[in-house]
């Protein structure tokens, strides 16, 4: 772990050390800044995302809490109202709804509750997702119940240099943040520009330019999108990828702007399509580019059906031929 | 399946404190009649006002629901003695995190009948200025405060530890009060109910105050009904009890007994302010009247509660002390009697006129920046009234 503050340059890191890093500029940038979870102090984390930050920063800023995820959460919320900046930790995305309350009732109320007197400046940082192999209620995707809850914010990143300034920039932001991570991208290696200081986490990201149809997806499917788009071009097929980056807000005028030149829209998520992220933007385009659309918009994501045992996860989880049916559904119109 | 409605509790039950007994009159105890005598005749005489105006304006309220002038009313009659008194064992710097019916907390801190009224009136979320007074927005949700409070302190041992570390005490967010003038080291103080205490994030909330040795006060209301459970189905041991199973001191006090409270709120945040982390004090109270205006007690309640509990009422206990130490007397008790109604008469043309903030207020609140999906409503919200003008 470098101590080198404030970065610069350039570095390639992993997804997981980019979040590391992220976590360790932002507390040497503000005092009040501090993380709480379970097993994140000593043993860094069950990913190890934290590795290393309790030395640095003593047991009182990385700190290693009982096991009580309302507890993890709720206390969060008195310590901000106090003036500080926690980043709790969730182990697993299936183990938040003990603290669900918490986020949903009480921290994503409280700014406007207290009419605008209170900040409650909390990140939580989730890892979620599936394709790791694991067990039940470690590969979840539950993004679309904290989108819904108006007063929360929620950011994912897919590449290290975006979780690195995504979490950043959600630390120091005056509004509650949910941070999804792609658990099953933490080694994902990538370059981090230190310098990309005006970086904006709540927009969408053109990542690969297409004109036939656009994929608008995030976190852990945007390598799966890119790769498709990729697998496409011998089908003579120029497919325009967008990483949403935000999901609240949610950037709908960069998905607008594709549509209006695609023409075509495949939206994937990980999560249930039913009730999903992806249902909100298909409804929000079709309200929006009615007569740019040549075809319906098209949902690509998980079955309705809680997360399947991981030796048959590929089948419930989107993967690049998934994304190329649906492709070749929407170019059939 | 049966519930248990007559428990025993062989572990041994915590001695209930009480310095003045039913007919007002005082027995001295070891160890907190020190605090009690810390109180002069005139501060029991207002605190003596201040639960009178707790309680007219608590008729006052229920009265304009029953009018349809209030979305609810929640009643504290019964509950002043715990209130007022505990509240005014706090130093002004301390930090409450309240529960819904903490109406003469928040009186004590200063805070105005009227600036409690829009929540249920419907007119706003909070109606009081919650860093002036120290004193937190109330939740509906219940126990959920709890973790605030656990957290707040948690804060609070934080701005110690960068106090040593710079020299510069810490003010939070912004609290009214300056910390280089106070002359006790802040704590926080938060309310909940009995049956509140059956909620998780109470037990998590203790867990976590023991363990960061957080300065916190819980202060449990046992009323003896969460809504139609009675205590009995509670909780086989008191509250008070389960301290020790937490590792912190629990205190059982009679909560009716104005003396008493106030002594086992100081004692506790003299033993918070010194580091030795959270007490808990359960205060034995009554709820004379409904849990809320939507309940109806006659469906639960043992007809015989009345002649139980009334002559338990705290205001009366309080006045027959006053008038029998010869501290006031028939014109004090006038006084108190015009003075709360005349306070009352303002607060019901207050609301009465009360209008809510605008719509868009409510969408400029929701997030503290901007948002993409809040500025698209707010632009739909224009547009839609627009039409209408122009028609
Ligand atoms: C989480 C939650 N569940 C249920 C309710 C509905 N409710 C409001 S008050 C109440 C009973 C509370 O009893 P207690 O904690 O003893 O406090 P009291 O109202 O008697 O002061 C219930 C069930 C609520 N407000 N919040």
């Amino acid at each position: 772990m470098s101590e080198q503050n404030p970065q610069q340059g350039t570095e390639t890191l992993t997804l997981a050390k980019a979040i590391t890093r992220a976590l360790h500029d932002e507390m040497a940038a503000n005092r009040k800044v501090l993380a709480l979870g379970e097993d994140i102090g000593k043993l860094g984390g069950v990913y190890r995302v934290t590795e290393g930050l309790q030395k640095t920063f003593g047991p009182t800023r990385i700190m290693d809490t009982p096991l009580g995820e309302a507890g993890i959460i709720g206390t969060s919320i008195g310590m901000a109202l106090r003036g500080y900046r926690p980043v709790p930790e969730i182990q697993f995305d299936g183990f938040v709804f003990p603290g669900f309350n918490q986020i949903t009732s009480q921290l994503a109320k409280m700014h406007g509750r207290t009419h605008g007197q209170y900040q409650v400046s909390v990140t939580v940082r989730i890892p979620y997702g599936g394709m790791i192999g694991s067990v039940e209620h470690h590969s979840e995707s539950p993004e679309a119940l904290f989108t819904h809850t108006p007063g929360l914010r929620v950011v994912t990143p897919s590449s290290p240099h975006d979780a690195y300034w995504m979490l950043r920039k959600a630390i120091a932001h005056p509004d509650p943040v949910i941070y999804f991570e792609p658990k099953r991208r933490y080694w994902m290696k990538g370059e981090v520009n230190f310098e990309d200081t005006d970086f904006d986490p709540f927009t969408a990201q053109v990542v690969r330019e297409g004109d036939d149809l656009t994929i608008a997806t995030y976190g852990p499917l945007v390598p799966v999108a890119l790769a498709a788009a990729q697998a496409a071009v011998e089908d003579g097929q120029s497919i325009e990828v967008i990483d949403l980056r935000s999901l609240s807000p949610l950037d709908i005028p960069t998905i607008e702007a594709s549509i209006q030149k695609t023409g075509r829209l495949v939206v994937a998520h990980e999560a249930p399509t039913f009730g999903g992220i992806g249902s909100d933007i298909a409804a929000a385009i079709t309200e929006r580019c009615f007569y740019h659309l040549e075809a319906p918009v098209i949902r690509v994501g998980g079955y309705h059906m809680p997360y399947p045992v991981s030796r048959i996860e590929e089948e419930y989880v989107p993967g690049i031929d998934r994304l190329l049916e649906a492709v070749d559904r929407s170019l059939a119109y | 399946m049966s519930q248990t409605q007559n428990p025993t509790n062989p572990w041994g039950t915590p001695e209930r404190i009480q310095l003045m007994n039913e007919a007002g009159e005082t027995t001295p105890h070891t160890s907190f009649s020190a605090y009690a005598d810390e109180l002069t005749g005139e501060d029991l005489k207002d605190m003596y006002r201040t639960m009178a105006l707790t309680r007219r304006f608590c008729d006052e309220m229920t009265s304009l629901q029953r009018q349809g002038q209030l979305a609810l009313w929640v009643p504290s009659r019964g509950q002043e003695a715990a209130q007022v008194a505990s509240a005014r064992a706090l130093a002004a710097n301390d930090y409450i995190f309240p529960s819904y019916r903490d109406h003469g907390v928040l009186l004590e801190r200063g805070i105005t009948p009227e600036e409690i009224t829009p929540l249920f009136r419907g007119s706003g979320t909070l109606g009081w200025d919650a860093k002036k007074h120290n004193v937190h927005s109330y939740t509906l949700v219940l126990a959920a405060q709890v973790l605030h409070a656990t957290g707040y302190a948690m804060g609070l041992n934080l701005d110690a530890e960068i106090e040593a570390e710079t020299g510069e005490a810490q003010t939070g967010q912004g609290q009214a009060t300056d910390p280089t003038q106070d002359p006790d080291k802040p704590a926080v103080a938060v309310y909940c109910g009995d049956g509140s205490t059956t909620e998780g994030d109470v037990h998590e909330s203790m867990v976590f105050a023991a363990s960061y040795n957080a300065p916190v006060l819980f202060f449990v209301q046992n009323n003896h009904w969460a809504i139609s459970v009675p205590f009995s189905v509670q909780s086989r041991v008191p509250i008070s009890t389960r301290a020790a199973g937490y590792g912190f001191e629990g205190l059982r006090v009679d909560g009716n007994d104005v003396l008493a409270v106030y002594a086992a709120t100081r004692y506790a945040m003299d033993k918070i302010r010194t580091g030795e982390g959270p007490v808990l004090i359960e205060a034995e109270t009554y709820r004379l009247g409904p849990h809320t205006t939507a309940d109806d007690p006659t469906k639960y309640r043992p007809e015989d509660h009345g002649a139980t509990y009334e002559p338990l009422d705290p205001m009366l206990r309080l006045e027959a002390y006053l008038r029998s130490t010869g501290q006031a007397d028939d014109a004090f008790f006038d006084d108190i009697a015009a003075y709360t109604k005349e306070q009352v008469k303002s607060v019901r043309s207050y609301v009465l006129a009360s209008e809510p903030e605008t719509f868009e207020t409510y969408l400029d609140r929701a997030y503290a920046a901007p948002h993409q999906q809040v500025e698209d409503d707010r632009s739909f919200y224009r547009a839609y009234n627009d039409g209408f003008e122009e028609d």
